[in-house]
């Protein structure tokens, strides 16, 4: 495992990323605005399916107008995660909020697409039930991001 | 002001936050992590009025149900703002990051003044409307630009490279108010 992060640490994307002054930070900026973008289409299901926010709008309804702004800020947390680690991959693995974060991350995704979207999307879905899901889907998505900034603090 | 935030700076608790070893990193992480909140929230409103998301929903809808949300997040974030502002508060005064994201902050509070007081007077008219007229729409446009960019500036504080004591350029100095010690 060790050699894998130590070979990931040596391509030259993470090279010129440390090697220059204003990459990482502006790359971490990028992640930053994905971060407001992916909260706020995870936040509005959410809320939807606990029974607040947008109420007259069906969970159905709500979940596919989110669902786009959704997978685009993945992808753009994605792109600029993957970057960010790779500029420092060492410091990642000694790292135990980077562990945390991942984990959160496997398990957030199979859960939203897995549990969370097909629930959301069925119109018997029982009260409790859709509840619950929204309940758990904000604990996953807030540890995610707190251990994500907690990477930096260690 | 610049005597205001030396006297900020010479409180002990001001020094206690800047070097508290758990504190100080809750409060940022607050500030930070409230950005999903607040910004968040406040994408999703500002998408609807560019007519890019929940197109079939009323746009008084969102703006009743998930605005509420926005300002709580606005709330936690001035409140850990004030916090953070407090406990670096000379170099934080001097840092061009932040004096463009108060002038960024101040266009943001002038843009949602500016939509609720004339944009939406005639929202009856395009409440139901999937893609809303132009001006409701430049006003969506412009808060998403504004609020990435306080995000982006928000997250240069923390960055050195234009500090004082770095001798920057002329206008970086002029921008910054640094103060130029007379050598001896």
């Amino acid at each position: 495992m060790f050699e894998t992060f130590d070979r990931l640490e040596q391509t030259w994307i993470g090279q010129t990323i440390r090697e220059s002054l204003w990459l990482f930070p502006g790359i971490e900026a990028v992640h930053l605005l994905g971060l407001a973008m992916l909260g706020g289409s995870v936040l509005v299901v959410d809320l939807r399916l606990l029974g607040a926010g947008l109420t007259r709008a069906t969970v159905p309804a709500v979940l596919s107008s989110a669902r786009p702004w959704f997978l685009g800020s993945l992808v753009l947390m994605f792109s600029t995660g993957i970057p960010l680690f790779l500029s420092e991959a060492i410091k990642c693995y000694y790292n135990t909020s980077f562990w945390v974060k991942m984990c959160a991350l496997a398990i957030g995704i199979v859960f939203t697409f897995g549990v969370r979207n097909r629930i959301a999307m069925r119109r018997d879905a029982p009260r409790w039930a859709t509840a619950l899901v929204g309940a758990i889907s904000l604990m996953v998505w807030f540890t995610v991001a707190a251990a994500g900034r907690w990477i930096g603090f260690s | 002001m610049r005597s205001f935030v030396e006297w900020l700076d010479t409180h002990a608790w001001s020094t206690a936050l800047h070097e508290s070893l758990w504190m100080y990193p809750l409060i940022e992480s607050t500030h930070v992590l409230t950005v999903m909140l607040f910004v968040g929230m406040l994408a999703m409103v500002d998408l609807r009025l560019v007519g890019l998301a929940f197109r079939n929903v009323a746009v008084s809808h969102l703006t009743g149900r998930l605005l509420p949300w926005s300002v709580a997040g606005f709330v936690i974030m001035i409140a850990t703002g004030v916090l953070l502002f407090y406990a670096i508060p000379v170099r934080t005064y001097e840092s061009v990051w932040f004096r463009v994201k108060v002038v960024l902050l101040v266009a943001g509070g002038i843009n949602a003044w500016w939509f609720h007081r004339r944009v939406q007077r005639d929202r009856t008219f395009w409440d139901n409307h999937p893609k809303p007229p132009t001006a409701v729409r430049v006003a969506g446009g412009v808060s998403l630009a504004i609020w990435a960019g306080v995000i982006v500036c928000g997250r240069m504080i923390a960055y050195n490279w234009f500090d004082c004591d770095r001798d920057p350029s002329p206008f970086v100095m002029w921008m910054a108010g640094c103060v130029v010690e007379a050598s001896m």
